[in-house]
């Protein structure tokens, strides 16, 4: 496996001899900060196009074929339309909050990607607390879409925003209760500490039949947090036509459309970290011709094909299943999901406690 | 005893004469009595009203009705109520006993301005509230100068009137509000996604439940009675395909055999034939419409796509033999326009032969699906009140009222086919999905024994160049895909009509939004309104 950090080592030590400690860090926050924004509008872009030609084919359509072969240039063309339509100003909004919604809920979904374990060595945030903190900061993009909402001046926009609201504080507790049971078997908080004690066997794997229920737990969360069907609700565009952001247009809807794409992302980068191994490949204790053949695939290609791979599932679901009403969803949450999570975690906690696990 | 002695007996003033429907002459006074003597009294149990034409006599002004006895092997009546008084004309409601003339009577009320006594809500329904002047009648001034195009917006109207008897006998308007004073109110429409063109509805909401829907219609309306009477029969057809464009051949069918049941035509037997397929045809291809955009309001995308695909097929089929997809203007007084394309037979062979399978798979893609059946059981709709507001097509249906047309009193070809009338009993927006589902399969089976016995011959019969209707009137009924469809035609002998009146069944689906969705969620309202599967134009005509 290419280890990363030799490069990023490489840097800072190249950076260390002809500049200041402080200097050399500025250079680093900037070089990383531009590298994870463009990082962040290229995948963007590409969950765009990936979303489309996905559901098309689940449509028997074709999708976008127009612009360039396949239609690969059609997210350019769509990205240049956004960025240079008007934004609108409406009267009786409240002009700040209204402008201050969508730059809150991209500063947490960046935050989050930012801690995202990319591959072997290349690795931006690091806590004790990692994954703890990862959900922390993911649950702040609700309150833009609060903002969003309230700002908007719009009883489509207003209904939108409180169903977001009330979605997203309840499935965020199944969605920790799950992942908690993954913890139980890793013992551990910490991100990189989290990969590299999947070497042998995946999550999902040690903690077998606990650890399925809490992937598919967590696959359902995931889903109703990134507000996609059959739970999005707060955008129900047959019901409310665009919910919390109709009255957006131009770059700041964007900012949305973006986050929305990148939370769908992130949410599938998260599974991948707890469930599949994050960056490391699939190996089988023993198997070391096997192993070495599964090094060979960068550690980058992995995470995300595995990423890649969970958003398809989520976007299956979308292009499949009618959207459900909010009593439903909330009595699914909490009669439901809470209390099959909640039982899930006593038995990985029992499973863990007498070393069930593999 | 017979319904015309029964009547004189508790109307002696009532005079009778015979026209294609019994017609009942009452006195405008003595009308509320007899109203109530056909709903209630036994031996009479009128317990549908079909339809509620306005008319201007010239001297008078007046109201037709049309009812039918479900009990009595579907035994129509008809009575005409007329006032002399053209300023300020009262007629009694009959709203509060045929709940379908609720909305009924506030279009006669916005086309002829007679008021209706006791009617709870009595706005105009199309037009706007600031028009002046009653179109339909014939001394309308239709000077733009007195309608100029506007410039502002039209206000919200919140306020209603009901005009109301006091005890000395004089008749008061009482003013009230549509809505509560602190109402949370949202408004769905006209511009949105799901309300299938441009239809307005003003909901109540307690949070996301709803406590009232009021229904704001007219953004579409085109004024076509009023244009009827001043065209010749021939050039008056091709409205129909304008209004429920998704059952163009048959409401067209429907007025074609309103003037060749006027004019006492014999349609060729080929043409009979081809009628029959094209009206199942068309029915095959709006449930699937019905099929998809249920789905689609529902938020399962793909399935739409799936209906679509299939619905291709049978505008493929329009295509080749009419020249047009929608539209088709196909029927003509006496027969068709056109004749078959060779093709005809293989590609309804094709169709017929995927059908049964695409069926099974829609139901996999979606009403199997565990969250499209726990959102459509809502929209709870009684067989009471599927009568009493007059919901016909797979909607009644859906509710279990047997109301098909084409068993009723059978008409074109459909008195030689084996077929079955679609019931089900669950009355809720998931039964009525159903009842669509299934017409299908038993479109598909009148299809079937039909396609290989088209009988040859002409196509259409000689018809003169200028059509004159004999002086009288004649109201004819067919089952349109989403329900009964009524024409009324009224002649006094020139080559125009005096009045047209257009029966459509989607104005008396809309009417049931509110009973439907009181107490349902916001999301609900799209539901059921799917599940109704109204169609704009058709309602505001």
């Amino acid at each position: 496996m290419f280890d990363f950090s030799i490069i990023t080592n490489w840097l800072n030590d190249l950076l260390l001899g002809c500049m200041p400690e402080w200097a050399t860090i500025l250079v680093e926050c900037i070089i990383v900060g531009v590298i994870l924004l463009a990082a962040y509008s290229v995948l963007a872009m590409f969950y765009i196009f990936y979303e489309r030609k996905l559901c098309a084919y689940f449509q028997c359509r074709l999708g976008p074929m127009r612009v360039g072969p396949w239609g690969l240039m059609q997210l350019f063309a769509d990205v240049i339309k956004m960025l240079i339509k008007e934004i609108i100003s409406l009267k009786g909004t409240d002009k700040f909050l209204f402008k201050l919604a969508p730059y809150i809920v991209v500063a947490a979904s960046v935050t989050v990607f930012a801690c995202l374990p990319w591959g072997y060595g290349l690795q931006i945030i690091n806590y004790n607390i990692g994954i703890f903190f990862m959900l922390a900061v993911s649950s702040l993009g609700v309150i833009g879409i609060l903002l969003a909402g309230w700002a908007s001046n719009n009883k489509y926009s207003l209904v939108g925003a409180m169903r977001s609201g009330a979605q997203m504080v309840s499935y965020e507790i199944s969605m920790g209760l799950a992942l908690m049971a993954i913890v139980l078997v890793a013992g551990t908080m910490d991100i990189n500490e989290l990969v590299w004690k999947q070497e042998n066997c995946w999550f999902i794997f040690q903690g077998h039949i606990p650890a399925i229920i809490a992937f598919v737990l967590y696959l359902i969360a995931a889903t109703a947090e990134t507000n996609r069907g059959p739970f999005d609700l707060p955008e129900a565009e047959h019901e409310l036509t665009a919910g919390f952001h109709t009255e957006y247009s131009g770059i700041s809807f964007g900012m949305f459309y973006l986050s929305e794409y990148l939370n769908l992302f992130i949410v599938s980068g998260i599974a991948a970290l707890m469930f599949l191994g994050g960056w490391m490949p699939f190996h089988i204790a023993g198997w070391d011709g096997f192993n070495n053949v599964m090094n060979w695939i960068p550690s980058i290609v992995w995470f995300l094909g595995k990423a890649f791979f969970i958003s398809y599932i989520i976007i299956w679901f979308k292009w499949t299943f009618p959207r459900v009403r909010i009593d439903q969803l909330l009595t699914f949450e909490w009669k439901y999901l809470m209390p099959i999570a909640l039982a899930n975690l006593a038995l990985m906690a029992v499973c863990a406690a007498f070393g069930w696990l593999f | 005893m017979s319904v015309k002695d029964k009547i004189s007996k508790i109307c002696p003033s009532a005079t009778f004469e015979d026209a294609d429907v019994l017609l009942v002459n009452v006195p405008a006074e003595d009308w509320r009595a007899l109203a109530e003597a056909l709903k209630h009294d036994p031996d009479l149990n009128f317990d549908v009203l079909s339809a509620v034409v306005g008319m201007d006599w010239k001297e008078t002004l007046g109201v037709m009705y049309y009812f039918t006895a479900t009990s009595r092997k579907w035994e129509m009546l008809s009575v005409k109520v007329a006032v002399s008084d053209r300023e300020n004309p009262y007629i009694d409601t009959v709203s509060d006993l045929w709940k379908v003339a609720n909305f009924q009577e506030r279009e006669v009320y916005d086309f002829y301005g007679i008021k209706f006594v006791n009617h709870p809500d009595m706005r105009r329904f199309f037009l706007r509230n600031d028009w002046k002047g009653y179109p339909l009648r014939k001394d309308y001034d239709a000077d733009p100068k007195l309608n100029p195009i506007p410039e502002n917006d039209e206000k919200n109207e919140d306020n209603t009137v009901s005009y109301v008897k006091d005890p000395n006998g004089v008749i008061k308007p009482i003013p009230s509000k549509v809505f509560e004073m602190h109402d949370y109110v949202m408004n769905i429409g006209p511009q949105h996604p799901s309300t299938h063109g441009v239809m307005r509805f003003r909901v109540a909401l307690n949070g996301e439940e709803v406590k009232k829907v009021d229904v704001v219609s007219g953004y579409i309306h085109r004024g076509i009675e009023k244009l009827c009477e001043e065209l010749g029969y021939p050039q008056i057809l091709h409205f129909t395909d304008r209004m429920d464009y998704m059952s163009a051949h048959q409401n067209r069918h429907c007025l074609c055999a309103c003037i060749e049941k006027a004019l006492g035509l014999q349609v060729p037997d080929r043409a009979v034939v081809i009628r029959t397929i094209m009206d199942e045809l068309m029915r095959i291809s709006s449930h699937l419409l019905a099929f998809g955009c249920t789905a689609m309001d529902l938020g399962a995308t793909t399935a739409f796509f799936y209906g679509f695909r299939e619905r291709e097929m049978v505008l493929d089929i329009f295509e080749k033999t009419c020249g047009a997809r929608m539209s088709m203007n196909y029927n003509v007084i006496g027969g068709v326009i056109a004749d078959l394309h060779p093709d005809f037979v293989k590609d309804v062979k094709a169709l017929l032969a995927i059908m049964p399978e695409r069926l099974k798979e829609y139901h996999t893609v979606f009403s199997g699906n565990i969250i499209a059946k726990n959102r459509l059981h809502v929209g709870h709709l009684s067989k009471e009140d599927a009568i009493n507001y007059c919901i016909t097509g797979p909607s009644g249906r859906g509710s279990n009222w047997s109301c098909d047309c084409r068993k009723k009193h059978p008409y074109a070809a459909y008195d030689r086919v084996q077929f079955e009338e679609v019931l089900l009993d669950g009355c809720d927006s998931y039964s009525r999905y159903m009842v669509r589902m299934k017409e299908i399969e038993q479109s598909c089976r009148i299809i079937e024994q039909l396609i290989d016995k088209i009988p040859e011959g002409d196509i259409r019969a000689q018809v003169p160049k200028i059509v004159k209707l004999p002086v009288g009137h004649w109201y004819t009924q067919v089952e349109a895909s989403r329900g009964t469809f009524g024409v009324y035609i009224e002649s006094d002998g020139s080559k125009n009509p005096y009045r047209v009146h257009f029966q459509s069944p989607c104005f008396n689906l809309v009417g049931v939004m509110d009973l439907c969705c009181r107490g349902n969620m916001i999301a609900d309202v799209i539901t059921i309104g799917a599940a109704l599967d109204f169609v704009i134009p058709d309602i505001d005509r």
